[in-house]
Parts: C-alpha cells; structure tokens; sequence
C-alpha cells in the first residue's frame, strides 16, 4: 500500500547541541543533551519515549535507557547506513508506530567526528566496507574522498558536469551558513576560494569535502494521535529507503551515477502524494558537493546528468526554486551524518528558520546518503 | 633490512583465498559461476545470475579499460604519506567485472574513458602480491 505511512506519524521534538572542532564533552553526554532539549521541545517527558533508535556507531540504546531512565521502552533499533541512517531511522520509527508497538520514538546521534577516530579511519571498522577493507585499502583506496571521486569522474566526462559547478554548491551551502549562529563555517566563500583550496582526491578540493565535526542531534517521532497536543508537529507523509544494485563496493555497481536514492525517491512522493513542484524546501545530504547534483537527478527534479546545470543560476539559495540545505548542510554547518537536516527541515516548516528561513514553507523533503550509495528519503509538511 | 610494510594488508577469507594465491603466482584469478557461466569479482560465495553456490577459478586476461579514475592528493594513511600524488583506476575488465587499482605509469592527461590497461604484478610483501595496472602497450 503505497500510501501505508503518510499522516500516521510526525516529528514533534527537535534538539542538537553546539556543533563544534573540538569538544571535551563524550559523544554519550553530547547525545543525551541533544535528546533532553528534543523530549523537551515535544513538551514530553523521557518517561513518555517507549522507543529509541541510536545512530549504528557511537552509545547504543541501552546508554540511552539507562541514562534518562527509560523504563517501558518497547522496541530498540539502528539503521546502519551511514548518512542514509538519520533518514531512514524516520522511515522505521513511522513503520514501528504505524503499526502500534510504539507512540514516542526518540532518534538521536552524537559523534566526536573532529575530537576522535577521523572519518578516513573509520570504515574498515564497519562490517558493510569488508570487501573495500579487503580489496581496496591495499591499493591506496580509504576514504570516502576517494571512493567517491571515481563517481564524481565519471559524471563529468558522461554529462559535462564541471569543478565550477561544485563551487556553486559549495558556495551556497556557505553563504546559508552565515544565516546560522550555529554553523561551523562562518567565512564568506568564493569561487576563487574553492578553486585554491587543496587538492584531496581529484575532482574533490578541500571545499568540496564535508566537515568533521563534534555535536549530535536528536528527534523525537510520534504517533499521528499523540502529536496534536504538542507544540508544533510536522508530519511525516512520505518516508522509504533504498539500496543500490550490488552495494557492498562502489566500484562493483552496474552504473556509478545512480544512487540507492533513485529507487526511494519515487516511493515517497508516491505515499506523499505530492509533486516535485510542490517541494518548497529541501535538506540534501551533501557529504560532497557532487552529490548534492547526483541525488537531485536521482530525485527526479532533473534527468539523469543535468544535475550539473540544473544546480546553476541561484536554484538553490533561498529564494530559489529549490532552496537547499538552508543551515549551511554538511559542507558547512557541521557533519552530524544528517541528522542536522532532518532538524533544519522541521526548523524550516515551523517556520523557525529564523534568517534564514524559507517564504511561506509548507511542504519539505529531506534525505539521506549512506556509505556506498544507500539512500533515504521523508517527505514532511507543516501542521495547518 | 626488512623495512617495515606500513599500508594496509589484505585478509583473505575463505572465499576469496584462492584469489590472493594466484596473485603470489602473478595470476589474476576470477570466480567463474560453475553452472551459468558468469564471471563475478569481488569474490564471494554465491552467483547473482543463477543463485549457484559452485564457481571455478579461472585465469583472466589481465586486459581491461579504464571505467573512472582520481588522483590522491592527501594521504589518508600513514603508509602512502610519501606516495603521492599516485591515481586510482577503476577498471573494467575483459571478462566483464570492475575492479578498483592503481595507475602505476602514466598521469592525468593520459587519462579518458575506454583507455586499454594491463595488470601488472606488485609484490607488496613475500606473502602479499597486489594487481595493479599500467596503460596497455
């Protein structure tokens, strides 16, 4: 039933900490201030949570019960895609209410992604990167960086998509952050700046590159029922994930430029029943600024390697036809695996968005992209 | 004189051991599906074509194209801090599976789409040999 969870659940708390380079908090402690503001923000109590879905690396559930004292939580879950997790966490906690086993779901993630272990380590510690563990760290290959640079090739030499066109997304992102007391990047930036910032892993420059940063966010998800008494619900209409062909390696999959996120996105405008035009605002995981333009292809907003210079022109910013990542996104707010932008986009249809917020914004979408191409998606609205 | 190795090291597992013993005797091994045929890489235990849980190793060509590329500029590990710039290749092999590998001659501007490469044998230590490529002569 493609309509099966659009109106059974809305996001009814938000919270996220300072984000930061540099922390002497733990992530636990950063990710339970995070959760206490959200529950706070939904005018609930820890004790109303009856179920919680950590981020897949960091505290687990049990951090979180113990913690704040949760005493009947009814179901315990991760999502473990990477940046496609914060996403598809919504997609699992609307499952889990729509089906009754739970009313309040909390979804938090905090990380010491600048404080701790960098993100060119981490992977090969993660069970879904054994075959690049195994076949491509020996060769050189480690990063996302660079595991995602090949894709970032292609596309430029199948569809002509240029460096200044990832500026543009940098630059962007960039000039949103300056809206956002607590974004990281706090500098104007140029074209000329992208351009002279260093090489990583060609195409990417520094500026192309996400941040890494300390802080968590959290969200609270509840049933449909219970969110009319809280302050300001935004309801989920549309949520899915999904899952590229062959995704255990990059490298393995049929065609590089296509996404897990192609396959999702359809589904959630189908249970949303909206259209493309109808999306005032939208948070797009942007662990680098190809994948902003590769995503918005696989959403539909353009065909397939348009992306490029569909993104020109302004599209973006906010009074654009597409105003994207409005807190400053990965690329510079803070890389809080987009959990921050599930947060921005309910900041946004509340109407919260303070300076830098979006005219008149009803309806949203917010995704996520994981690890080696995993994508989710939820499509949200704003309560009348 | 042993200098210490500093990059990462496979570890084979049980699927894919066959593959990196053929490496030590510089021969690029691919599992080759025993009931439909089809050739599969990375190795791993069943066939996505037939769901067949028999493979045969069979020696490939060792020719290929180039699929996609990237040029490291940052070492992301301590063992390639010295090594770069060095380029990564993602190739797409004669018998029909991709690979990620390295450039070990040529730059950049050699570099399109198609371009014919070959494997070549890189002893990385006495246990350890790693499938590399150059531009094909």
């Amino acid at each position: 039933m493609a309509d099966s969870l659009n109106g059974k659940a809305a996001v009814t708390g938000i919270g996220e900490t300072a984000y930061t380079r540099g922390t002497d908090k733990s992530a636990l402690a950063l990710m339970l201030e995070a959760s206490l503001k959200a529950i706070a923000d939904a005018g609930l109590s820890p004790k109303d949570i009856d179920g919680v879905i950590p981020y897949s690396l960091g505290p687990v559930a049990e951090d979180i019960m113990t913690n704040l004292g949760l005493e009947d939580v009814r179901f315990s879950a991760q999502t473990p895609m990477g940046g496609a997790s914060a996403v598809a966490a919504l997609q699992c906690a609307a499952a889990m209410i729509s089906a009754g086993v739970a009313k309040h779901v909390l979804l938090a993630l905090g990380r010491r992604g600048y404080s701790d272990s960098r993100v060119a380590t981490r992977l090969a510690a993660m069970p879904q990167f054994r075959l690049i563990t195994e076949f491509e760290n020996p060769i050189g290959a480690i990063a996302p960086a660079q595991l995602y640079a090949p894709m970032a090739r292609r596309h430029m030499e199948m569809y002509g998509t240029t460096t200044e066109q990832f500026a543009e997304i940098a630059i962007v992102m960039r000039r949103h952050a300056l809206l956002n007391d607590n974004a990281i990047m706090q500098k104007p930036l140029t074209l000329a700046d992208h351009h002279a910032s260093r090489m990583i892993s060609d195409p990417f420059r520094l500026f192309d590159c996400s941040l890494e940063s300390d802080g968590a966010t959290a969200i609270v998800v509840s049933a449909a029922d219970r969110a009319k008494d809280t302050r300001k619900p935004v309801t989920i209409l549309g949520a899915a994930e999904g899952h590229p062909d062959s995704p255990s390696t990059i490298t393995m999959r049929p065609d590089m430029t296509t996404l897990g996120l192609a396959k999702a996105a359809p589904r959630a405008f189908e249970m949303a029943g909206v259209k493309h035009k109808d999306i005032d605002v939208a948070q797009i995981y942007d662990c680098f600024t190809y994948t902003v333009i590769c995503e918005i292809e696989d959403l539909g907003f353009c065909k397939k390697g348009e992306g490029g210079a569909y993104i020109e022109g302004g599209r973006l910013d906010l009074d654009g036809d597409l105003p994207t990542n409005t807190h400053g996104g990965l690329l510079s707010q803070a890389h809080i695996a987009g959990m921050n932008h599930v947060y921005e986009l309910v900041r946004q249809l509340r109407g919260e968005g303070g300076r830098a917020q979006v005219k008149d914004a009803e309806i949203g979408l917010v995704t996520g992209y994981g690890d080696l191409g995993d994508g989710s998606i939820a499509i949200m609205q704003r309560t009348a | 004189m042993t200098e210490a190795y500093l990059k990462p090291l496979p570890e084979p597992s049980i699927d894919s051991k066959p593959h990196w013993d053929g490496l030590r005797e510089h021969r690029l091994l691919l599992q080759t599906c025993s009931d439909c045929g089809k050739t599969r890489h990375y190795p791993r235990p069943v066939c996505d074509a037939c769901l067949s849980m028999e493979a045969d190793w069979k020696e490939a060509s060792g020719r290929g194209t180039v699929y996609s590329w990237t040029e490291t500029h940052h070492p992301f590990h301590v063992g390639f801090r010295g090594e770069t710039p060095y380029i990564l290749v993602t190739v797409d092999l004669a018998e029909g599976v991709r690979m990620q590998s390295r450039l070990i001659d040529g730059d950049m501007s050699d570099l399109r789409i198609g371009l014919p490469v070959e494997v070549v044998y890189v002893d990385a230590t006495e246990t350890v040999t790693l499938p590399m490529f150059r531009i094909a002569r």
